[in-house]
């Protein structure tokens, strides 16, 4: 304390009389003055969850205050998809319950679709009219007219019942929107896919490659967390992107590319590895196929051929090359997540995939992984029963590699003028907002119009439940139990997630939802548990736990039944593929009557004053799903356009002004962006954030707020081979005056 | 292109995308404070020096003025502070390096000086005036015995006060702008300036009216010194000043730092009392009022500024 | 003791965790933060390099904030650490005025809040909440008395730097570069 020495040295400068009085109070203040440190409130009854903000799904605690408000979510140190550590969506989980824009109570349509007028209901009056058209639906065109879009941890109820009513129209459009291609690519090559969590083991990698992908900005929680334990332990990180992103940043290499020619880049180093002796020869000649074909197929890939292209410097493709072929197999050309960009995007992972396998990184430690899946047990219900047609009968022939529903060709399907074989005519739409999932929203709504029935379900009105004939409120994650995690990984886990509170409002959970709709549509069977708990306790007792050892714990690793997270030294491995080999050659893209080795196909390119429209994630958004959440939009509340300095000039754009984006078919957005002038893009792009510029204005926070990438495009790529749906291939202007503002929806 | 933004969303209130915590209240209470220094020290001075008689107006009316400044002033400083019911924190502590802890302990004292002066001074307004009770006429019969010593009292704590609103701003080395020992005299001068303008309009004594526009001039002279002083030292200092400095040198404050306070404010009335003195008959409330308008802006401009500069981005 | 830490800049991703972790942890309202993230880029395409820094109130040792205080609310504890009393502070804004780095916010309750390196949580033998949660792990917190502490070990090993040391406060937020 200082106060008795001032008062001493105050006193001696004669400056006051009055100090002694207060003097005397400040040390009995000081003496009785209370300690700054709070004591921790901590409720011991911390609940098990597992995050629903992303796909993810990291397993952590909810903590209450005393006083039972939910006050923080944190990562649980056991679980392998977050060790502990939460992303910034994950610990903003929190305000996803608090959201006062949630939806409250079930609605029902009272005008035409998209005016967005209805009416209260209850429960039951909300699920009996969905059964009813549901039955209509069936009665008329056949059961397998419904559809189910859905992503999340509700799909699970949610497609047993569709497939318990006699659909298997089940669509993620993490399919066909996102990964897709990846997964067919990697299902061609290696047998097998790269799943979720990725097997990457990006942890003991010695160097990462990554074209287009920007870990980092897209928060995968683990594969962040290994990034940058490798970048503690030494690993070099290549980061191909037109756009000098964070990972770029981090890069040793950063290879500056033209948007769209990711291929000619991908066949000069297959070239440069093949021609300089750099493949793991040993690796190659005991599991690959077809690999004399490659060599004849890239002979004159070379990096001066493919720097015309891409331009990028020969020596630095060259660079990149050795840099790799020097890590091997301890090196990861990672395989990427959001992939649908030209519509070649299957094949273009095809060469990634080949990538790997000559440098011999599948089932090598620092490559990839074997993973490891709890199997649960299912309890015993009623067999499904075959639907008469599924989503491939609409347009037969279509796709002919997609092993998933193909969301868009679900929309396709619902539009009469496309002419289906059948027609899709009622939609349930869960945990997916796809107005702005879905490119061509046009294509989207046209569908819509065109359905008899549409239920929406979510926790926030979205643009989707505006066009809803029901919306049903479902509770977040933090107020309900769901399906076990038990997601791959190094080793074998299970996570629980469970209600740390009452549900606010009139919400209820997926499970319970579609177990009330089963009852009305007589299919209660597929549902024997009335109580969702006792279905987990019933698998949990079957895993050898139980519900309450998993509520104290809330994840439980399991040892793996083999010691063979990596391929053995010589070990004899059989891959999925038709030749059991991994197939260099694709001779089974070859018979569906597709190019076996990937080719460099030439993309379009932006007319003058035009730029090709990028768009990536922000690490504290998922999608458009946390666009209204109180504490995600303190970090960003609107995206920005980033332009080339060079460009910015050329049309006297300033930081921080606002424009419009109109795109190469004369759309306009909505709303008005805010212009980044920035290095870190290209001249012939620009970059925005996807998942804003929201035109629901029931999300009070983020209405209006940025532009809609989904909105710009509209000329889509689709991948011939899986309906993959290309999203990169439109060009944008600026427009600084509009003269009328028009709001769709 | 170098580029530096904050990419978590900071707005912190009153804080980005620049400070502006102080506003009206902390500008117009330096003026006040200043222009109450001024007059209290004015009187003080030629009280002591026993030119009570010569200056009639400067030593027992226009002090007059001065509690309501200071009761307005210390209103507009309430008015600011965002956590009021503590305000009485204040008077718990001596802080001796803090400049906001010096200003509240002195102007603790020289409130109620300023009260009893003009009590010592209200017949002079009031001839009739009747303290009513014996023991206000024996407390004014005590203090017209140590008067002098009470206007040496009032004269150190006039000037602690006239200099200490412009310390208050100059230690706070995290805004370039305000980080300067100039501003501690600039802001004395400038509210001795103001105090004498208050006499020139009060006063209807021709005598005494030039020997403040004399007085004035002066102050405009040495105001003027200090402003080419302050920004000779900022072009001469780190980066940081020279970019301060840039705000009144084609920033967004040039125009009304020299429009509001340097010509209006100081080179108009000096040349209007200059006219004055040399017999030319200009109605003596503009100049004065000009003064006390431009030191009402000086405080305005460089509290808005202040908040502008900064070291980061 | 003298609590510091350092912020691994090369692993920093600006995914601003630490910022949503300590909101919640500590209760900042939405609108005001305690902590944030600089982005700083130089260059001309391609020739780029970025710097990405988690920054929150620097702990000075010779902290301004507290010199200017005029009531003793902003104090220096055991550690290092600077904190406000919130029931001795008025609200003046000196303390904002004087921080060279913009760390500190007027709480909606009136008295002026910041960072404290969860002081709660570290008496409790826990580290920040910012610490706990990064995803990077380019957080390193600890006792830069204690030879052996987190963050005396990883300011040993690599090259570190301190903002705006020239304003002369003495920084105690140390970026690794």
């Amino acid at each position: 304390m200082t106060s008795r020495r001032d008062f001493i040295r105050i006193t001696a400068m004669g400056a006051g009389v009055l100090v002694a009085g207060t003097a005397a109070y400040k040390v009995i203040k000081s003496l009785s003055s209370p300690e700054e440190v709070k004591k921790l409130v901590v409720d011991l009854k911390r609940t098990p969850t597992y995050c629903e903000v992303c796909f993810w799904k990291c397993a952590g605690w909810v903590y209450k205050t005393s006083e039972g408000k939910i006050w923080k979510i944190i990562g649980n140190d056991e679980d392998p998809n977050c060790n502990g550590r939460f992303c910034p969506r994950g610990t903003g989980g929190v305000g996803m319950y608090y959201d006062e824009s949630r939806l409250k109570t079930p609605l029902i349509r009272v005008e035409e679709r998209g005016k967005q007028v209805f009416r209260e209901a209850s429960w039951d009056e909300a699920l009996e009219l969905v059964s009813v058209k549901m039955k209509e639906v069936s009665a008329k065109y056949g059961p397998e007219s419904m559809a189910l879009f859905t992503h999340g941890s509700g799909s699970a109820y949610l497609s047993t019942l569709l497939k318990a009513f006699g659909s298997a129209n089940i669509a993620e459009p993490s399919y066909a929107q996102c990964r897709g291609p990846r997964d067919e690519a990697f299902t061609a090559t290696f047998g097998e896919e790269v799943y979720s969590p990725e097997i990457t083991d990006i942890r003991d990698t010695k160097c990462l490659v990554l074209i287009g992908s920007h870990i980092g900005e897209n928060m995968h929680n683990g594969q962040v967390q290994e990034m940058s334990d490798a970048i503690d332990k030494g690993a070099t990180i290549i980061t191909v992107d037109p756009r000098f992103s964070t990972a770029a940043a981090k890069s040793k290499f950063w290879l500056p590319i033209k948007p769209s020619t990711d291929m000619a880049l991908l066949l000069s180093w297959i070239h440069e590895i093949i021609y300089n002796d750099f493949y793991d020869k040993k690796y190659v000649e005991k599991y690959c196929s077809g690999f004399d074909k490659l060599k004849e197929h890239v002979k004159d890939f070379t990096p001066e051929w493919a720097y015309g292209i891409t331009t990028i410097n020969p020596e630095l493709i060259r660079k990149a090359a050795k840099e790799m072929a020097d890590a091997s197999p301890a090196v990861i050309v990672h395989p990427g997540r959001h992939v649908t960009w030209y519509g070649d995007d299957t094949q273009r992972i095809r060469a990634v995939a080949i990538l790997n396998a000559l440098l011999g990184s599948w089932g090598r430690r620092g490559g990839f992984y074997r993973p490891a899946k709890f199997e649960l047990a299912s309890y015993p219900i009623p067999a499904f029963k075959a639907p008469a047609k599924t989503w491939l009968d609409a347009f037969p022939g279509k796709y002919p590699i997609a092993s998933l529903p193909v969301s868009n060709a679900l929309i396709d399907a619902s539009i009469p003028e496309n002419k289906p074989e059948y027609q899709i005519k009622g939609w349930i739409v869960n945990g997916t907002n796809l107005i702005s999932t879905i490119p061509n929203t046009a294509n989207t709504l046209k569908a819509i119009q065109n359905l008899d029935l549409i239920v929406a379900i979510d926790t926030m009105p979205m643009e989707i439940t505006g066009w809803a004939d029901v919306v049903l409120p479902e509770c977040t994650y933090l107020e309900r139990y769901d399906a076990l995690r038990a997601g791959p990984h190094r080793k074998p886990s299970l996570a629980l997630r469970m209600p740390a509170t009452e549900p606010l409002n009139d919400t209820r959970s997926d499970y319970w939802i579609a177990r009330e709709l089963s009852k009305k549509l007589g299919l209660v069977s597929y549902f024997p548990f009335e109580k969702q708990e006792d279905l987990l306790d019933w698998q949990l007792k079957k895993a050898g736990t139980s519900l309450d050892e998993m509520q104290k714990i809330g994840v439980k690793i399991f040892e793996r039944e083999a010691d063979d997270l990596y391929f053995a030294e010589n070990e004899d491995v059989e891959f999925f593929t038709d030749s059991g080999k991994i197939e260099l050659y694709s001779a089974y893209f070859e018979g569906a009557g597709f190019d076996p080795l990937p080719r460099y196909v030439a993309h379009d390119e932006p007319a003058d004053g035009y730029y090709r429209l990028i768009y990536g994630r922000a690490p504290m958004h998922t999608f458009s799903r946390t666009a209204n959440n109180p504490n995600l939009t303190d970090l960003m509340d609107e995206n920005s356009v980033w332009i080339n300095p060079k460009v910015a000039k050329e049309w006297g754009l300033k930081t921080d002004q606002y424009i419009w984006l109109k795109n190469q078919d004369n759309v306009m957005s909505d709303f008005q962006v805010k212009v980044r002038v920035t290095e870190r893009i290209r001249w012939d792009s620009v970059y925005i954030v996807h998942g804003f510029g929201h035109a629901q204005k029931q999300m009070q926070r983020c209405f209006g707020r940025g532009v809609s990438d989904t909105q710009m495009i509209t000329k889509v790529l689709v991948d011939p081979l899986m309906g993959g749906t290309g999203m990169r291939s439109n060009f944008v202007t600026f427009v600084t005056e509009k003269t009328e503002q028009e709001v769709v929806s | 292109m170098e580029e530096e933004l904050i990419v978590s969303g900071r707005m912190n209130q009153m804080i980005d995308p620049h400070l502006h915590i102080w506003h009206w209240q902390i500008s117009l209470y330096l003026f006040l404070g200043g222009m109450a220094a001024g007059i209290l020290a004015i009187a003080a001075l030629y009280f002591i020096r026993g030119r009570e008689n010569d200056y009639k107006t400067a030593v027992r009316i226009t002090p007059f003025i001065a509690p309501f400044l200071l009761v307005i002033g210390l209103l507009a400083l309430f008015i600011d502070l965002r956590h009021k019911l503590f305000f009485w924190q204040l008077y718990t502590n001596i802080k001796l390096q803090s400049p906001m802890s010096w200003g509240a302990w002195t102007l603790m004292v020289i409130t109620p000086v300023s009260f009893v002066w003009c009590a010592l001074h209200i017949k002079d307004i009031f001839p009739n005036w009747d303290w009513k009770y014996k023991w206000l006429y024996d407390l004014e019969a005590f203090f017209n015995k140590y008067k002098k010593a009470l206007a040496w009292v009032m004269l150190i704590y006039a000037i602690i006060l006239g200099i200490y609103t412009g310390i208050l701003l100059s230690a706070f080395n995290a805004r370039p702008l305000w980080n300067t020992s100039i501003l501690g005299p600039l802001f004395l001068a400038s509210g001795l300036s103001a105090g004498a303008a208050a006499t020139l309009v009060l006063s209807k004594d021709s005598k005494e009216r030039k020997q403040f526009a004399r007085i004035d001039l002066v102050l405009i002279g040495i105001e003027l010194f200090l402003i080419i002083h302050m920004f000779m030292g900022f072009l001469a200092s780190t980066q940081v000043q020279i970019e301060a400095a840039q705000l009144f040198l084609g920033g967004q404050y040039t125009m009304s730092f020299w429009i509001f306070v340097v010509i209006l404010g100081m080179l108009i009335p000096a040349l209007l009392e200059i006219m004055e003195l040399g017999k030319f008959h200009i109605p003596v409330v503009i100049p004065a009022v000009l003064v006390i308008f431009g030191s009402l802006m000086l405080r305005f401009i460089i509290v808005y500024a202040g908040q502008v500069s900064r070291w980061l981005y | 003791m003298r609590y510091a830490m350092a912020v691994d800049t090369r692993k920093c991703v600006g995914c601003s965790d630490c910022v949503v972790a300590c909101q919640t942890e500590n209760n900042v309202p939405i609108g005001f933060c305690r902590d944030w993230i600089v982005e700083v880029t130089n260059g001309t395409y391609p020739q780029l390099e970025m710097e990405l820094r988690s920054e929150r109130c620097n702990q000075c040792v010779n902290a301004p904030c507290v010199r200017c205080c005029p009531t003793g609310a902003s104090h220096i504890v055991d550690g290092g650490i600077v904190l406000v009393t919130h029931n001795e502070c008025i609200g003046c804004g000196a303390c904002m005025a004087s921080c060279p780095y913009d760390a500190r916010y007027p709480h909606p309750d009136g008295y002026v809040d910041k960072c404290t390196f969860c002081i709660h949580r570290i008496k409790n033998g826990l580290s920040p909440a910012c610490v706990a949660v990064c995803p990077t792990k380019c957080l390193y917190f600890g006792d830069l008395h204690d030879p052996n502490s987190e963050v005396s070990v990883v300011l040993k090993k690599r090259k570190s730097k301190t903002l705006i040391p020239e304003a002369g406060t003495d920084p105690q937020l140390y970026f690794l570069i």
